[in-house]
């Protein structure tokens, strides 16, 4: 299979999506985020000029725009850039677009996904490295998609304007130059489907988005001493593939839960608790979480290290459930 | 003043205008004997501005409308039995008792979505008018407001926008607060904001705007009917504020009915308990329109009192098979959540 960069291979989802189905609108520009990569977005605006749309710095309103567009028969994907600016957009967000379906007896569909940037990116400081997810994950209505890999990306974002319900791609900068294998052919990666990124017998880890990356690097290191790691990426928050997770924790009795949210009711607590209702008498040891510290994302550079779900405090936490 | 149309488009206003002000009579009598719970919020006192201005309208058009929605549905032909089914919370209703009176959607009458945000519609209204630009396909977007969906963000944020991609949409600002707030102690406040006129807003962002009396059909009709050829024609968006002055049954956060409408109103209100009697001789669109029906000899008294007894019927039968309507079985809680 042929080996893309993760922004090549979601640069060539977007220009697929726009050549496939007139319905789709690109509302912002900063797919492949402010870095050089942005000039190759320009291809697709350039030949698209009434569908790639560059909106005022209005979140609130051109949420709306969307969402509305998408009861009214389009496909739009709205970027909102840096997730922390979802909160500028939140009322449309999750009172609006969350709602439609569900409010009105089933007959307005919102097929609409708001695309953005979460975590924490180098730099970005308190407003700047935001993790929505977990909030977004109290919101029923929303799907939450969370791509960790070249493929991924591509397949999942092909489902995400399929999908006839309002959609959150969370994306992370840091996945940009990753490379992986990505099929020629057409590939649509369904919603609620888990992909186990690397075998292990020892101990599961429940990794999302950026943090599959670093827990694979991890497991790369452990299996040097002969501690064999399996990484379960869910892909998907909302729906939640939560038998493939239970199925690798019966397996391997051990699991740690990886994420950038912060840690209290994020999203590494919500599948913690799941795996403690459904799977308490599966573990050998209590589960471990590592997550964003409960703080404000602060700006120097060891500080915001110490906060992070580093490779160091991943790997203690894995080392902790093998004692 | 009558709006210029042959006698069966005005019987027509008539009977829409009475089926709305019977209805929210009944509905407030309803709350009272414990049938529905919650706040909720009346159309009295804005009929002739959503019929008239409704009627401008073509079928396939998209309107988008907030809390004070029921007046809007009615206008345009929902069926006062499933509107009122979904008020109290009955299987039968428009949103299988999902959305009540601040969600009411009907999809088949261009109501996608009903918000009991105020200004929440705003930014979704420019947005199924973003989409008919794309799409061609000559819709118009109706977003009815109220003046206090001004006060939010949202609105702005959506006019901006509207106007810089000449989207069509209309925005229709109810302001029923044409006096002020504050006239009686306890009295809802109304409208607070330091544009004035409203339409200062609008116009900063560069939208055509006017105001026009909403106790007036005829002037409602004329005024919305040119901002619709104006939008059709691809001029972009366009404003309207339509004033009113507020029903006194809603000057209190709760609605209380002052005395039941009955269409001889129109020529005597001293029956009218004196407090309130002021609006219901001046400023109760609803008796004016009849007045002047009457007045230019398009039908009798006993006509105009023909066509109320025939709205309160349906009414009463909307309330009869609302009330037989089964509640929604707990688990349909469940369903619905995605598409």
């Amino acid at each position: 299979m042929r080996e893309l960069a993760y922004y090549e291979a979601k640069f060539e989802a977007l220009r697929e999506l726009l050549a496939a189905d007139e319905r789709v609108h690109l509302i912002g520009g900063t797919f492949l985020s402010l870095s050089p990569r942005r000039a190759v977005f320009q291809e697709i605006a350039k030949r698209y000029p009434d569908r790639v749309i560059s909106p005022p710095i209005s979140e609130l309103g051109f949420c709306g725009l969307a969402t509305g567009a998408a009861m009214a028969g389009l496909r739009p994907i709205v970027d909102l850039s840096t997730g922390s600016f979802i909160f500028e957009a939140w009322p449309q967000v999750v009172n609006e677009a969350a709602n439609a379906f569900y409010m009105s007896g089933g007959q307005t569909r919102a097929p609409v996904v708001f695309h953005l940037f979460h975590g924490i990116r180098g730099g970005g400081a308190a407003q700047h490295s935001h993790s929505p997810q977990a909030m977004l994950w109290n919101c029923p209505g929303l799907e939450i998609v969370l791509p960790s890999s070249p493929r991924d990306v591509k397949g999942l974002l092909k489902t995400a304007v399929r999908s006839d319900n309002p959609t959150i791609f969370v994306d992370h900068v840091q996945l940009l130059e990753i490379r992986g294998p990505v099929p020629e052919k057409d590939e649509v990666i369904p919603f609620g489907v888990a992909d186990v990124k690397r075998l292990g017998s020892d101990v599961t880890v429940i990794a999302t988005s950026y943090m599959v990356q670093r827990c694979l690097k991890v497991a790369l290191k452990l299996a040097g001493e002969g501690i064999q790691v399996e990484v379960v990426d869910p892909r998907t928050l909302v729906p939640l593939d939560f038998a493939m997770i239970l199925a690798s924790v019966e397996k391997t009795q051990r699991a740690v839960i990886v994420d950038e949210t912060h840690q209290s009711c994020g999203v590494a607590a919500e599948i913690a608790a799941r795996i403690a209702e459904e799977g308490f008498d599966r573990l050998k040891v209590p589960l471990r979480r590592v997550a964003t510290l409960d703080v404000p994302v602060p700006y120097s550079p060891p500080l915001e290290e110490f906060i992070s779900p580093s490779e160091s405090r991943i790997t203690d936490a894995i080392r902790a459930t093998l004692r | 003043m009558l709006p210029n149309l042959p006698r069966a488009s005005l019987l027509d206003f008539c009977r829409r205008m009475l089926l709305i002000r019977h209805f929210e009579e009944a509905l407030v009598d309803l709350y009272n004997k414990g049938h529905f719970r919650g706040h909720y919020h009346l159309y009295i006192g804005q009929e002739a501005t959503g019929v008239a201005a409704l009627s401008c309208l073509r079928a396939d058009d998209y309107l988008f409308s907030t809390h004070r929605n029921h007046g809007h549905l009615l206008a345009r032909g929902a069926e006062p039995k499933r509107l009122l089914a979904e008020i109290l919370g009955r299987a039968d209703g428009y949103n299988k008792g999902k959305g009540g009176t601040f969600h009411t959607a009907v999809a088949s009458l261009g109501f996608l979505h009903t918000s009991g945000v105020v200004a929440g519609i705003i930014p979704l209204a420019i947005g199924t008018a973003y989409a008919s630009k794309a799409l061609k396909n000559g819709r118009v977007t109706a977003c009815l407001f109220g003046d206090g969906a001004l006060e939010e963000g949202a609105a702005p944020e959506a006019f901006n926008l509207a106007s810089l991609w000449k989207l069509p949409v209309l925005f229709l600002c109810e302001n029923n607060g044409k006096y002020g707030a504050g006239q009686a102690v306890g009295a809802a406040q109304s409208s607070s904001m330091a544009a004035h006129p409203l339409t200062d807003l609008p116009q900063a962002y560069k939208i055509p705007s006017q105001q026009v009396d909403g106790v007036d059909a005829g002037a409602v009709h004329q005024v919305i009917l040119d901002a619709i050829k104006k939008i059709r024609q691809g001029e972009g968006p366009q404003f309207i504020e339509t004033q009113t002055v507020r029903w006194p049954g809603s000057e209190t956060n709760w609605p209380t009915v002052p005395v039941p409408t009955d269409v001889a109103l129109a020529w005597d209100v001293n029956s009218v308990p004196e407090r309130v009697r002021e609006w219901y001789r001046s400023s109760d669109p609803l008796l004016i329109f009849v007045r002047e029906l009457v007045e230019a000899e398009q039908v009798t008294r006993e006509e105009i009192a023909a066509l109320e007894r025939k709205a309160k019927e349906i009414i009463a039968e909307a309330v009869s098979f609302a009330l037989a309507s089964p509640y929604p079985k707990p688990e349909e809680a469940l369903k619905d959540l995605s598409a």
